[in-house]
């Protein structure tokens, strides 16, 4: 279970390029919950993943996963609980290297990594059979580095890698946004499998309303560094596309209405 | 002959530096500057050590330990106190000078009266070759002592390159190559980018100053600047193997350092045999490492350029 408590993060605090990314989170996901996160371009909802996952520290709050306080481990103690699969295809993934050896690199996600063989015939077959199962038609590719493979592919080895240990929490950072609609389609699908056969907890970023909408058990918006919605139950249930985009609409005259308040005040006092 | 056989056996020695220099430059990534000073140290240790009395093998270790230490500084001064990755490594490189000269206690300490481990060359030779001590090569005589310095330093250097390969086959290992790769992925994946930098700089200067060691007993001196523009030369040997293995697969890249380094070897061999001024050596090298980065981009350009014009 995540449990988040008024998270706030600033960027280069004090100078003009001040950022307030994170302005008082707070969240809370039931084991096994697939949570969708939504929002405009920077809202926050990728900060929002990097926070969970330790790319910076907090300014305030505390961030909690299974009952432990996570909130000052470092990044590669979290990865011991947490499986995360990127926006870019080249994040995810060790290019040079093999896809076989990519894949033993995750067999040992968060564990203590010493001098035994990280390839024996044994371990080969079993990826060969996890990746066959995939369909990618990779499973007699396993020695190809990586980086030759397509977008597309290597967005599936890298989810198949964050699943292989079972993580306590998996984050997905809008990682169908970079391929074309039928690669984004086949691992959609792979995610959908995986998700249910483990019943992951699950926070995915989209920037594809009918995404947020058909997939998953919840389903939050973030505008300005902060959660403006948060929909689930039957109302998840019964969401339409078309609805998020109302929200959206919203959002952006309130905030256009907030810009055109400030005008006035400014005109006018200053 | 002999000329050939000590440029090899010289090549090959080097072949251990090229060997750490695959592991900073390539491995991790890591522009790691300290070897200038790692190799002196590597040379200092082990001739202060024997000359004190101590057994050439053992003393051998000890350089390679102090070899290590100090690139394990090197990667500290980067990973826990944010000092810039070249500076780091000449901080390092520079307080060796002054550590060198003060374990030597001055600037040359001849070691050819004592035990080494290059003795074992001479068991070695009287094993293959009895009492002889001119062996007839292709019609050339050489020294049994020279050939058997040879097979023994072929023999080191191929052990150690498959211990090598053999380690980055493992978890560890695995885990290492991938911080050059993607980082991002590997802190992912919950390795410690730190520490496994410092893992690898450990290693990498460990050879270095191996490599220091075998080149002071088989010279028989080790001298405070006998580290100067090892760093290029070992550079060049790396790009050099890469060009003749043309893969990114570890087990060529250390094969590949191995060729590369006797490769350049003799290449400046044949140069000096030639009438190049020793005195040009280091530019000579420079020129040579400039050349490899640059001229590889310059085709490509001009491979693009035809296509484009093709196209059109």
């Amino acid at each position: 279970m995540l449990k988040i408590n008024s998270y706030r993060k600033t960027f280069f605090p004090g100078t003009p390029n001040e950022v307030r990314a994170l302005q008082g989170i707070d969240l809370e996901i039931e084991p096994g919950t697939w949570v969708n996160v939504i929002g405009t371009n920077g809202s926050g909802k990728s900060t929002l993943l990097n926070a969970v996952a330790g790319a910076f520290l907090p300014d305030e709050g505390k961030i909690f996963l299974n009952d432990r306080e996570i909130s000052r481990w470092p990044e590669h103690r979290r990865a011991k609980l947490i499986g995360r699969v990127f926006q870019d295809p080249f994040s995810g993934t060790a290019p040079s290297m093999s896809i076989a050896e990519n894949l033993a690199l995750a067999s040992r996600r968060g564990q203590v990594r010493g001098f035994g063989r990280a390839l024996s015939p044994s371990r080969a077959n079993q990826f060969r059979g996890q990746v066959a199962a995939m369909n990618l038609n990779l499973e007699d590719r396993l020695e190809n580095p990586i980086g030759t493979i397509s977008g597309g592919q290597r967005q599936s080895i890298t989810l198949l890698m964050a699943v292989m240990l079972k993580p306590s929490l998996l984050l997905l950072d809008e990682h169908t946004a970079a391929l074309d609609p039928k690669s984004a389609d086949r691992v959609i699908k792979l995610t959908q499998n995986f998700i249910q056969r483990d019943q992951l907890t699950t926070l995915m970023v989209t920037h594809s309303m009918a995404q947020a909408a058909s997939l998953g058990d919840r389903v939050i918006m973030m505008d300005r560094g902060r959660i403006v919605h948060d929909i689930s139950g039957s109302e998840k249930e019964r969401l339409r596309p078309e609805d998020l985009l109302d929200r959206f609409e919203d959002i952006r005259r309130a905030n256009q209405l907030d810009e055109s308040v400030t005008e006035m005040l400014k005109s006018q006092f200053v | 002959m002999s000329l050939l056989i000590g440029s090899l056996t010289i090549g090959l020695i080097l072949s251990l530096l090229a060997f750490g220099i695959l592991i900073s430059f390539r491995v991790v990534a890591f522009e790691d500057l300290t070897v200038d000073g790692s190799i002196a140290l590597g040379g200092a240790v082990t001739a202060s050590l024997i000359v004190g009395g101590m057994n050439p093998y053992l003393a051998t270790l000890c350089a390679m330990l102090a070899g290590g230490i100090a690139g394990a500084i090197t990667a500290t001064l980067y990973t826990r106190f944010g000092i810039n990755r070249l500076l780091s490594g000449i901080l390092v490189m520079t307080g060796l000078y002054s550590i060198n000269l003060r374990i030597m206690g001055k600037s040359n300490v001849p070691l050819l009266s004592h035990n080494s481990v290059m003795d074992s060359a001479d068991a070695l030779s009287r094993f293959l070759f009895g009492e002889e001590t001119l062996i007839p090569i292709f019609g050339w005589q050489a020294t049994a002592r020279d050939i058997s310095g040879l097979i023994l330093i072929t023999i080191y250097a191929s052990l150690i390159g498959a211990i090598l390969y053999a380690f980055f086959c493992t978890h560890l290992g695995l885990a290492m190559r991938a911080i050059g790769d993607n980082s991002t992925m590997i802190r992912a994946s919950g390795v410690d980018v730190a520490m496994m930098t410092t893992l690898a700089l450990f290693i990498g200067n460990a050879l270095i100053a191996l490599s220091g060691a075998l080149i002071a007993q088989y010279q028989g001196f080790a001298d405070v600047q006998m580290g100067i523009g090892m760093l290029v030369w070992g550079v060049a040997s790396v790009i050099l193997g890469e060009s003749l293995v043309g893969t990114k697969k570890i087990g060529f890249l250390i094969a590949g350092a191995i060729m590369g380094s006797v490769l350049f070897r003799l290449l400046i061999a044949i140069a000096l045999r030639w009438g190049l001024n020793p005195n040009d050596l280091k530019l000579i090298t420079a020129v040579f490492v400039f050349a490899a980065l640059v001229l590889p981009k310059v085709f490509s350009v001009g491979s693009r350029f035809k296509k484009v014009s093709a196209n059109a």
